[in-house]
């Protein structure tokens, strides 16, 4: 496995990682990216026998195509260095690392990644870094995060600790998690990385999700992390495009060619100039759809 | 490998393994317990065996309850077992593994 800088990461579903019978069906699910976990769902005394197994899992068992993410433990435990070892030797795609709170801890990390790659011959830069934001120093200090090394995957927001931190707790209107939640993604989009948002844990509550999920969506967050594989077609959702999206990302991508044909500079559609953003984002449309099997290699629409 | 203690990992829960091992004199004994013994018994036990091999580990009593463990749980089991029997865990022996 090898780490891609760009692909679609609507899903981040977490496993735990010292359960065979989760780590081994994760890949079921059509989930985008899988977080195994070696750090808060593996108690002290197995994160021993979860490191091995999630180093065997990641080496033998077929994902599906899915991103392999693995948060390890923090760089304020015994168990970080052997750790990143592991993964980077496991050939992980990406190392998440929870709680943090400054560039300088993602430097660390990169350095020990690349110490860890030289011992064991692992391809320098081949393995991806993402940030877990889950604090108020940790917010205030995200766009140096961000910008801490060019391996940097993306950030994501870590609700729980992070409203503890702020002394509040979580509420189904999410208003104590909004700054965090703005600045993160500001940095995230101003460093050309990756966001998502933190886990929505209530399953009963379909119609929060649901809503939670619309909003982090319309802010511009690219993902959201899931506990629960019954939420990603719920995500999914969500972030598809709906066909009038599909229909009119088409017209630009054909506006596009029958200027190139024409030899024409400007582009227009509809009377209307074609720029920059809005060719990107067309981009963006055709690439979820693709992804999600709304739209055939020809570009016909084939959803419901 | 010298076994100071008893080394037990792994779980009871669907698809896992609880491998315990102990010190022995006569090779690498395998008690095992496994719903699939009839059909997977003997590629159960060559995975422990292998990987305690690997690891240097020659002379074992080992009691190993399956509930349907793959092949990459079992091993990662065994060493998970084999190094806190050798109380060796704080240096993971990768290499065993691959």
């Amino acid at each position: 496995m090898t780490y891609v800088k760009n692909r679609l990461r609507r899903t981040m579903m977490f496993v735990p990682g010292n359960n065979p019978a989760m780590v081994k069906d994760a890949g079921i699910y059509g989930a985008d990216s899988i977080m195994l976990d070696l750090e808060d769902a593996v108690s002290l005394t197995e994160k021993d026998a979860a490191r091995m197994l999630v180093f065997n899992a990641i080496k033998t068992v077929d994902f599906g195509g899915a991103e392999i993410v693995v948060r390890i433990n923090g760089q304020d435990t015994p168990f970080y260095d052997e750790d990143v070892k592991a993964m980077v030797r496991a050939g992980v795609d990406v190392i998440r690392l929870p709680k943090t709170e400054s560039a300088a801890m993602i430097k660390k990390l990169v350095a020990d990644m690349e110490n860890a790659e030289e011992q064991y011959g692992v391809e320098k830069g081949s393995i991806g870094v993402m940030a877990a934001i889950e604090s108020a120093k940790g917010v205030l200090n995200a766009p140096e995060i961000a910008t801490a090394t060019p391996l940097m995957m993306g950030l994501a927001v870590s609700g729980e600790d992070y409203t503890a931190d702020m002394h509040t707790h979580r509420y189904p209107d999410g208003r104590e998690l909004e700054f965090a939640r703005n600045l993160v993604l500001q940095a995230a989009r101003a460093a050309d990385v990756y966001a998502f948002d933190t886990v929505f844990s209530n399953m009963n509550d379909t119609e929060g999700f649901y809503r939670e999920t619309k909003y982090i969506y319309e802010l511009g967050y690219d993902g959201k992390s899931l506990v629960n594989p019954r939420q990603i077609p719920m995500v999914n959702k969500v972030f598809n495009p709906t066909k009038e999206e599909i229909e009119n990302a088409l017209s630009v991508q054909n506006a596009i060619q029958e200027a190139k044909a024409k030899g024409s500079g400007v582009i227009s559609m509809n009377g209307k100039m074609v720029d920059k953003p809005v060719v990107e984002k067309a981009n963006r449309v055709i690439e979820t759809a693709k992804a999600s099997n709304l739209i055939d290699e020809e570009g016909n629409y084939i959803g419901e | 490998m010298e076994i100071k203690t008893v080394g037990v990992a792994g779980t009871l829960e669907s698809s896992d393994i609880q491998i315990m091992i102990s010190a022995g004199q006569n090779g690498i004994e395998v008690d095992l317990d496994s719903e699939v013994a009839k059909s997977y018994g003997d590629q159960i036990k060559k995975v422990i065996t292998e990987t305690l091999n690997k690891f240097g580990i020659t002379n074992a009593k080992v009691k190993a309850t399956d509930k349907g463990a793959l092949d990459c749980v079992i091993a990662a089991r065994t060493l998970a077992a084999a190094q806190r029997a050798t109380e060796t865990n704080d240096e993971p022996r990768l290499e065993v593994l691959q």
